[in-house]
């Protein structure tokens, strides 16, 4: 593999405009509002110790909350919100994406420019003070001209923090649908395209460099009273802003968005779907990496067009039912009472991407063991490893509580990574998916449901509640529905967690079009 | 001839922590036009309070201050600080502006135009004898001690008061440029017609400079005369204050020929 001329070089910088565009509005919108509450905050608290420790504290607190953990908390905090606005007021308000990412970075930024401006400003000489007493300067002129300006230096270290870690922690704001630099890591991670992860990373770390060194640039014009400087690095900045706006404006409004889970079968699938819009002449884009939580909301909320969803997953997730009934009147159930919520059910995929214990075929033998059942009373000396959601899930407590299963270990992995991990014997079972190209690739072997546990897991393609009555949408997606076969899905998924340049969303999508015959 | 005194301290008395700290005790002190008065005073004897009280940095607890005839309680703090020139310990001044910012920044605070502050910081440069060309834009790093003090007594100067107070404006200098600042700044005193009161701690400083000299110790005004009264006086610790000066007058007298032909 040549580096320099791999293909998802010029694929990844294709996305650029989109993804740095988006990184730093939201960045930007993060920092204005942080430094707007916490700048006003440290100069009412410098005088004031109780206040003052109590905002250093709370802003503490905030910093040890890992980024993604404040991201994710900000979404159901704003869906809650929206809903109550939507009940007293009539207005309602997008809690995806940008918003909720802007409130979580914000919070993130405030300790290092509350810290930073409290410390400048309690550092200034108290015979400084005096003496701007002694001129006759009110407090807010002794603020304004004297104390601000000496503890600029201080300021402006606490406020390049907060830019570096904003900056950084933004790339976390993906799986809350906001579009960041942090799409190349999730996706890259997802597909295993590691040009799209180093990519994401050395985008985001040139970002932050560069806009570091531009907020140093106006912090020594200002403390040397250069007005070049300071005029440069603020039309550095300026310019920043103003050149990831332009290609926003002359977007249209009416694109169709295809929204993705976090697993590299969404992204393909996704890339599919984006495809045949484009195809039929609509403007598409996706929002891949989103949680499997959000992203339902999000469709119900508008704010993505389409996706494919598992009914399995919609059935015990989203509608909380524990019972487990046939594949047919399963969906057509599902069907009703989607309907209700005005999300129409376009239709099946034709494969179904099921959990399934997966274990090796060669232990799997030896062991004799054949179905779930078999399994249960070797459990206990063995451990299992899921996705990150997969023990949460009520599949699981319905397969534990149909098999009496008891693991000696429960372990939470990468999906990816999962597979490598039962072929290597790190693990002894996992909770793979049927659709998965790796279970051939390790020769694994599919554990048999006799109690029907699982229930089924048929991909189905949703529409948003706006898009109920859209048949050119419709009509766009309709040669998909029924097609792609298990084996086919099978193989894309292998092809897509490979590490080269056909290995890419959009190419395996190209090729999974042309295998189920599609021109 | 009754003239009211510029500066009038009557029965004044401060105290800090909840009364505990007694720092000014029943203080009377009467300063006409002009005048140029020394406190002279160790630590922890009250003189700083005591020039505080006058444009309130301090608020008085007792008694009664008045500047140029007015109750200073009765007056705005912000405008009666801009009407009177305060000199700070070592200068005081703004690390991060320069020497006219400095210098500019009373008559700023009260609105003067521009034109007629940089006319005024010209004049005080020349008045402190401080090279308008060359020190104009330079910070206070960039100024030895006595420049900075000669900023620090311009400062005070630019908003024309009739009243300067100064904080031991010289006390932190070597003593060649705080005996020529000292001169300096008594000419100012009389060609400007002001009024001064001035702390200090040396009084060999105190008894060369000043008209009258004030003695503190705990908080009261233990003394209060023209060198030669003093020298008259009885007071035991005045007496001792005096005798260091008295001394080094004499040994220098003694060694030095009396013709200045060194």
């Amino acid at each position: 593999m040549n580096l320099g001329t791999d293909p998802r070089w010029s694929e990844a910088l294709g996305h650029l405009g989109d993804y740095l565009g988006s990184h730093v509005r939201v960045s930007v919108a993060a920092l204005a509002l942080g430094l707007a509450v916490s700048l006003p905050l440290a100069i009412i608290a410098r005088n004031r110790p109780l206040l003052r420790g109590a905002l250093l504290g709370l802003a503490s607190v905030v910093q040890t909350v890992p980024g993604l953990a404040l991201l994710a908390l900000f979404y159901p905090l704003l869906l809650a919100l929206a809903a109550l606005t939507a009940a007293w007021f009539g207005v309602s308000f997008s809690a995806f994406g940008f918003l909720p990412a802007v409130l979580a970075l914000a919070l993130y930024s405030m300790l290092p420019v509350l810290r930073n401006t409290i410390t400048g400003l309690s550092g200034v000489d108290p015979a400084v003070l005096e003496a701007a007493q002694g001129v006759g300067m009110t407090p807010r002129q002794s603020l304004t001209m004297i104390e601000l300006p000496l503890a600029l230096p201080v300021m402006m270290a606490g406020i390049r923090t907060a830019a570096v870690w904003v900056i950084g922690t933004a790339t976390l704001s993906t799986p809350i649908g906001q579009t960041s630099l942090g799409n190349y890591i999730f996706a890259g991670l997802q597909t295993q395209n590691w040009v799209f992860v180093l990519f994401g990373c050395i985008a985001a770390a040139v970002l932050a460099l560069v806009v570091d060194q531009l907020l140093a640039l106006i912090e020594n014009g200002l403390r040397t009273r250069s007005r070049l400087r300071t005029a440069l690095g603020g039309l550095g900045i300026a310019a920043l802003i103003a050149a990831t706006l332009v290609p926003s404006l002359g977007r249209s409004q009416s694109r169709y968005v295809v929204g993705a889970k976090t697993f590299t079968e969404q992204y393909v699938l996704s890339a599919l779907l984006a495809q045949r819009l484009q195809a039929a002449g609509l403007s598409a884009t996706t929002r891949a990496g989103l949680g499997s939580s959000v992203i339902f909301d999000a469709l119900t909320a508008g704010d993505i067009d389409v996706y494919v969803d598992y009914s399995g997953t919609l059935w015990a997730n989203q509608f909380h039912r524990t019972d487990i009934r046939p594949r047919a009147e399963l969906l057509g159930e599902l069907k009703t009472t989607l309907a209700q919520q005005n999300i129409t059910l376009l239709g099946e995929l034709g494969f179904e991407n099921a959990y399934a214990l997966v274990m090796p075929r060669r232990r799997a033998d030896q062991l004799g063991i054949r179905s779930i059942a078999d399994l249960a009373s070797r459990a206990p000396t063995m451990s299992i490893a899921g996705d990150y959601e997969f023990f949460s899930r009520p599949e699981w407590a319905g397969i534990q509580k149909a098999y009496a299963l008891s693991f000696r270990a429960q372990r939470q992995m990468q999906p990816d990574f999962m597979y490598a991990a039962v072929a290597s014997g790190e693990v002894e079972v996992i909770a793979g998916y049927t659709s998965d190209g790796l279970i051939a690739k390790y020769d694994l072997v599919v554990l048999e449901d006799n109690r029907h546990a699982i229930p089924p897991y048929d991909a189905i393609v949703l529409l948003s509640p706006k898009r109920k009555d859209d048949e050119t949408l419709k009509a766009a997606l309709q040669p998909l529905l029924g097609k792609i076969g298990i084996a086919d899905m099978r193989e894309a998924n292998l092809r897509a967690s490979g590490n080269d340049a056909s290995s890419s969303p959009d190419a395996v999508a190209r090729w999974l079009w042309e295998k189920i015959g599609g021109r | 001839m009754s003239v009211t005194p510029l500066i009038a301290y009557a029965h004044v008395g401060k105290s800090f922590d909840g009364g505990r700290v007694v720092a000014v005790d029943d203080v009377s002190l009467e300063v006409t036009q002009g005048e140029f008065v020394a406190i002279v005073g160790g630590s922890g004897s009250g003189k700083t309070t005591l020039l505080r009280l006058a444009n309130r940095l301090i608020e008085a607890d007792r008694g009664r201050i008045a500047i140029e005839g007015e109750d200073v309680s009765q007056l705005d703090p912000i405008l009666l600080r801009r009407r009177i020139g305060y000199v700070f310990q070592s200068g005081g001044l703004f690390p991060h502006l320069s020497v006219t910012g400095n210098i500019g920044i009373t008559p700023r605070l009260l609105g003067w135009p521009q034109a007629e502050i940089a006319a005024r910081i010209d004049e005080l440069l020349d008045l402190v004898q401080l090279d308008r060309a060359q020190y104009r834009d330079r910070l206070p790093h960039e100024l030895s001690g006595g420049q900075r003090q000669r900023v620090g007594v311009a400062r005070a100067l630019a908003a024309k008061p009739r009243i300067v107070l100064m904080d031991e404006p010289f006390g932190a200098l070597d003593p060649l440029t705080r005996d020529a600042l000292g001169d300096d700044y008594r000419r100012l005193h009389r060609s400007l017609g002001l009024t001064t009161i001035m702390i200090t701690h040396d009084m060999t400083e105190a008894l060369l400079l000043a008209d009258r000299v004030a003695v503190m110790r705990a908080g009261r005004l233990l003394a209060l005369g023209t060198p030669a009264e003093l020298s008259a006086g009885t007071d035991a610790y005045v007496g001792e204050l005096l005798r260091t000066p008295r001394r080094q007058a004499e040994r220098l007298g003694a060694l030095l020929p009396r013709d200045g032909a060194a």
